[in-house]
This record gives C-alpha cells, structure tokens and sequence, in this order.
C-alpha cells in the first residue's frame, strides 16, 4: 500500500463516502436520518464501532485464521456494538430511545464489516484507524446532511439536543413543512438527489 | 488437525475475552442505565400519578423482596405523610408487554391513579392507552381488593374502542399489583414509616 496515512484518512470523506460512493448501509440511513440529531448520533456510533473493530481486526489478523475470519470479525463487532448501547444508554438515553433497534443492528452493517474484511484484514494497525476514522467521519457527515436536508424540509426545523437552533418559518414566515421528506420516500429521494449532485460536481 | 485446533482456540479466546469486557461494563453502568430508565421512561408515569407530592418520588424509592424477585416501589408524601405508593406490573397486549405504572393509596387501598409506562401497542388503536387521560382516568378510586376488569368482562373499565386486548392487558396489570400490594402490605407500611 502506497498510500500515506492523510490519504486512507481522506478517501473515506470523498472518494469513499460510503453511502454515496460506496452505496452501502443503507438500512440505517433510510431509517434514521429524519433529523439532524439521529443522523449524527448514529453516525458517531458508528465510527466507534468501526475504529474499534478495525483496530482489533488489524491487530489480530495474523491470529485470525482466514476459514473462521467472518465469525472473529462478527465477535469484536458486535462486542463494540453492545459498548455503545450500554455507553449510550447511561449517557444518552433520549437518542437511545430514539435509535432503538437500529443501534444492535449496527453488528450487520455492511459498511462496518465490509471494512474489516476489505481493508483491516490486511493491513497494518495505523493505516486501518485511518481508514476506520475517515469512513466513519464520512458516514457521520453523510447521516447528518441527508438528516438536515430532510428535517429541514420535512419539519422546517433543526434541531440540536432537544433544542430547535434554526426555525424555518423564520426566515420563510409562509414556508409550509413538506411531510413527505421525513417519511421512507422521502429517504431514497433525498439520497438519491444529493447522490446526483455529488456525481455532477464529481464529474468535472 | 493443527488448523482446527488453532480455529477453535481463536475463536473461544475472543468471545471470552469479549464476554468479560461486556461483563464489566455493564456492571458499571448498570446503575446508570436505571437511573436514566427510569427519569426517561417511568419519570413521567410516576410524577402525573403523584402530582401534588411533597417529594421526589424517584429518588425515594425502594425495594422489596417478594418471593424471587425484587420490586421496586415509589413513595409519595402528600401533606407531610407517606401515604401512597406506586409500583409497576405488566399485562400482555397485542404488541407485546404493556407496562402499568400504578399508585396505591395505603390507607384505604384504592388506586390513586395510574399510567402507561412501556408498550408497543398499535399507534392510534392500543396506544392511546398511554395518550387518553380518560382511560387511565377510569382506574381512579378503583379498589384493589378485588380484581380491576374491563366491562365486557363484567368490570367497571370501559375498554379503548378497537383495542380490547390492550385495555384488558392494563387491567390485568392493575390486578397484578392489588395481589403485590396484598402479599407485600406489611413490609410496605413498616417501611413508609421511614418516611417523615
């Protein structure tokens, strides 16, 4: 791998972000990114999950024999995964009740595991955090706008730890909430236009 | 042979290792979680069914053993006497447990007042067990000398239209505590003495 460190940090928060490049976990996105607040909270806990799993991944891949590697990486994963729900509940428990089933199902993201398997499995302990952390910060900041977008239309508000910090009908007193958006459809129309527009700056 | 060896190894070493650290975190946590379980989701329960306490009843709490399993109470003072207590029960409703939060008052054994604390109940039908005041209303005054029924049942609550299941599983809830509450009754008033 000739790529330095600032490179396999970077890819994760462009060239790979994942659920726009990659197309991967979606099933977290549709389902969460109704507000700002869950799309950042679930992508925090994420790239947790995904630090960890990939720092251990990387440090036992010469242990880890490859016919059970699926098994070993399902074990550190969903051992992260159950540190985060544990953490968040003591800490957090709003966002918990608000996350609910999907922070277990992190264990099955195929984002988390696919970074295992593709990237920790083989490679060394730093470059791993790296790719860890940049695809992690990728995935947050991804659920955060495609959150901001979607309750910025759907609700006209934004909100930040139970408090709204921007009210549409502020700005726009005739604005009129666009429910649509914060319903399922409106998750595979807003990530498919911001897929869109990534693409068309991308392009050139 | 050596492989299988070295797979088996591995994998035991990793989920016990992980086991423990799971282990410990929860117990450390454990305490926090409860803490935050219970101002999030049974908080707004048991400050409606004590309004107009003198106290805090989450934080005077206790518990009490009663056969196998531990349950917990919260107390109530009203004009400077502990005179009610609320505990908590389940019924099985049609999306899974539905959680009563129910207030005793001591000295005549009546329901102070109650509140859905946990359901999955459908949205709009079982739900509104939680979300009409009505129906909770109904428990009000209720003697828990006898079992609290639906009126198909030949009680005295009428039951959510569309959501009979619901309603009975409140009532079995209801009924559930009144037996607690019986078993427990002389534990429960030596330690509301405490309370001044």
């Amino acid at each position: 791998m000739a790529k330095s460190l600032a490179q396999e940090f970077a890819k994760g928060l462009w060239e790979e972000i994942p659920p726009f490049r990659l197309v991967l976990g979606l099933c977290p996105i549709l389902a969460v990114t109704k507000t700002v607040e869950n799309g950042v909270g679930m992508g925090l806990a994420t790239t947790f999950v995904l630090l960890g799993s990939n720092l251990f991944v990387s440090l036992l891949r010469k242990v880890i024999p490859a016919k059970v590697r699926i098994a070993c990486f399902i074990i550190i994963i969903a051992t992260f995964v159950t540190v985060v729900e544990l953490v968040m509940q003591a800490y957090a428990y709003p966002l918990f009740l608000k996350l609910g089933i999907f922070i277990p199902l992190i264990v099955v993201n195929c984002i988390v595991l696919g970074r295992s398997e593709a990237f920790a499995y083989k490679n060394g302990v730093l470059p791993s955090l790296a790719d860890g952390l940049g695809i992690g910060i990728g995935f947050t900041i991804s659920l955060g706008a495609l959150g901001g977008v979607r309750e910025l239309l759907g609700s006209g508000t934004l909100t930040f730890w139970e408090k709204p910090a921007f009210v549409m009908t502020d700005i726009a007193p005739a604005f009129q909430p666009f429910q649509f958006m914060v319903e399922a459809p409106g998750a595979f129309v807003g990530l498919g236009l911001m897929l869109c527009l990534m693409n068309l700056v991308g392009s050139k | 042979m050596r492989e299988m060896i070295k797979m088996v190894v591995v994998l035991t070493v990793l989920s016990a290792f992980s086991g423990g650290l799971l282990a410990a975190i929860r117990d450390n946590t454990k305490e926090k979680i409860e803490n935050q379980q219970l101002t999030f989701v049974k908080g707004p329960a048991i400050k409606a069914i004590f309004e107009g306490a003198t106290n805090d009843p989450i934080a005077d709490r206790f518990k009490l053993q009663d056969g196998d399993v531990e349950r917990s109470f919260f107390v109530g003072v009203f004009d400077g006497k502990a005179s009610a207590v609320a505990l908590e029960s389940f019924g099985k409703g049609y999306g899974g447990d539905v959680g009563l939060m129910v207030g005793v008052n001591v000295a005549d054994d009546t329901i102070l007042r109650v509140g859905v604390t946990t359901h999955q109940e459908t949205p709009g039908l079982g739900a509104r067990a939680k979300t009409d005041a009505g129906f909770a209303g109904q428990f009000k005054g209720a003697s828990l000398k006898e079992p609290v029924k639906v009126s198909n049942d030949g009680g005295k609550i009428n039951a959510l239209s569309g959501a009979t299941i619901t309603s009975r599983a409140a009532c079995s809830a209801a009924t559930d505590v009144g037996e607690i509450y019986k078993r427990l009754k002389p534990q429960l008033e030596e330690k509301l003495k405490e309370f001044k």
